[in-house]
């Protein structure tokens, strides 16, 4: 089989896409396959890609968002812009760095952007400083009783009193509005 | 354990038995982690990714479950021997391309395999024979929750575990399992399947992995999500997408075989014929031969093989195990040639 591209190499990767039910192949040497992967990532941002939001038929780097451009991460100093490009977040520190950010992007990637996994066995322990840090930040994700509820219990476990009183007062107020 | 004594052996999971066996050849859950303490390795240097390797070893010194288990250096093994495990479905083409700083835990059945500084710190995998992924979840956890007692992982209670990539955060979890459908596909449903499966947000590649091809009827099918549903829920919610696909592959199975039993007969005992008496193989033609005898094994068309020898076959004709078992370099030509040889020998062909 020859290079769907250029017609002449061997084709030794081979791509597979659905799209609205319709698959196609696609089939390229390595060098016509390395060139169309840097295309598309100069083209589109992955971040952007991944999640669907933009449109693949115009470039990423049109964004008029200025803000965007000079924003980076507090401790690794990845700049968002290159978050953008290739989809990959640099350190733990990028996601309270890139908060307002992410949020909407792990909801368009996962269809949701609330956690229900597992806790490390030791994280109440070992990581208070995060969690006292994060403050009244870590509340906004959501406003709902039952999670306000559950980052009592944590806020209480870790002995970060502070935090606590402040949920218990919320948690007052939602219940409050629904009665 | 050296690396030629992965040799003498497959991993574990290859042994062809389990639920639901005669259709799911095995199953893997993955975990990412990655240590709080250090930035991703994409974003490390040299001497962070030697020190997030040091500290992991001195963490699986203390920990018991993973008692036994070899961690090779990349940068001490060749091309060839990476290529190995790659080829044990152990760790990622990714892992074996660039080896500075990178290592790989190994479990002696090879139920487990720790992928070190890839994209993320710590990619965990299990793998299992058939549909098997609670028992995958079970082992994987327990793992997960003795390193997190020597290392603190990357986490936020409100988006769970931080990875390099935002398809991961959260549980940083991939479920996945891989199906063998060749009545599915001769029946020219595969497509509406498939289609049906990307809609629902699972994924589904070729037998090796990320990237690749399907081919010789294996699909490996997977969750996307990591948010908004537990670890336990994506496992079940694989679990009930299989099921049906299997009662789907069944159901063409059966049609194929009241439509044209003797067609069947006749494609799957050519298909045993070659591989016992070929001389020059390529890899693609292997595999879709040993579809056929496999589904020529599950309906009753065949007896005297069985899955583990199918399986053990798929890991060892790729070209870095040819060329170990050979002990030396094989060019393309040459490897065709080993290959016919190993498939005749392993199936009991003779050599007329």
């Amino acid at each position: 089989m020859t290079c769907d591209i250029c017609g002449k190499k061997k084709a030794t990767v081979h791509l597979t896409e659905i799209v609205d039910e319709q698959m196609s192949e696609m089939h390229l040497c390595e060098e016509c396959a390395r060139q169309k992967s840097t295309q598309m990532e100069q083209q589109f941002g992955l971040a952007d890609l991944l999640a669907g939001l933009s449109d693949p038929s115009k470039p990423a780097s049109s964004s008029k968002d200025s803000e965007k451009s000079v924003l980076k991460c507090a401790r690794c100093g990845l700049p968002y812009e290159d978050f953008r490009k290739f989809g990959r977040l640099g350190c733990g520190e990028c996601y309270t760095s890139f908060k307002e950010h992410l949020t909407g992007l792990l909801r368009k990637i996962h269809g949701s952007n609330k956690y229900l996994g597992k806790t490390p066995v030791t994280y109440q322990e070992n990581q208070k400083a995060p969690l006292s840090e994060a403050g009244p930040v870590a509340l906004l994700p959501s406003e709902d009783l039952s999670d306000l509820k559950q980052q009592l219990q944590s806020a209480i476990s870790a002995e970060d009193f502070e935090k606590a009183a402040m949920i218990r007062d919320k948690i007052r107020g939602l219940e409050g509005k629904e009665q | 354990m050296r690396i030629e004594e992965l040799l003498n052996h497959t991993g574990e999971w290859l042994r062809g038995t389990g639920p639901s066996a005669h259709i799911v050849m095995s199953s893997r859950v993955r975990l990412a982690r990655n240590l709080e303490a250090w930035t991703f390795p994409g974003k490390s240097s040299k001497k962070d990714l030697e020190d997030v390797l040091k500290a992991f070893e001195d963490a699986v010194n203390r920990l018991s479950p993973l008692k036994g288990s070899t961690l090779f250096l990349m940068t001490e093994l060749d091309q060839v021997d990476r290529q190995l495990l790659v080829e044990r479905h152990l760790m990622s083409h990714e892992h074996a391309s660039n080896p500075e700083g990178k290592g790989l835990l190994v479990t002696a059945e090879e139920v487990v395999s720790i992928m070190i500084n890839e994209e993320d710190h710590l990619r965990i995998q299990v793998m299992r024979s058939g549909l098997n992924l609670s028992e995958a979840w079970n082992i994987i956890n327990a793992i997960d929750d003795a390193l997190a007692r020597e290392l603190n992982f990357a986490f936020l209670p409100s988006w769970g575990f931080l990875t390099a990539c935002p398809t991961n955060t959260g549980t940083a979890m991939r479920g996945s399992v891989m199906m063998h459908l060749p009545a599915l596909v001769m029946t020219k449903q595969i497509n509406k399947v498939l289609a049906a499966i990307s809609k629902l947000s699972f994924a589904s590649r070729g037998f090796y992995g990320e990237g690749t091809q399907a081919s010789g009827n294996f699909y490996q099918i997977s969750n996307q999500v990591a948010l908004g549903h537990s670890e336990l829920d994506i496992i079940q919610n694989i679990n009930g997408l299989i099921r049906q696909v299997i009662e789907q592959e069944e159901q063409a199975r059966q049609a194929l075989l009241l439509q044209n039993k003797p067609m069947l007969e006749d494609k799957v005992c050519r298909s045993w014929g070659l591989l016992r008496t070929a001389r020059i193989i390529s890899s693609q033609e292997a595999i879709e031969l040993f579809s056929m005898v496999r589904l020529g094994l599950d309906m009753g068309i065949l007896k005297n093989v069985d899955h583990k020898a199918l399986n053990e076959l798929f890991i060892m004709i790729q070209p870095a195990h040819l060329q170990k078992i050979e002990g030396k370099k094989l060019n393309a030509f040459e490897r065709d040639t080993k290959r016919a040889a190993v498939i005749r020998q392993k199936l009991g062909g003779k050599d007329v």
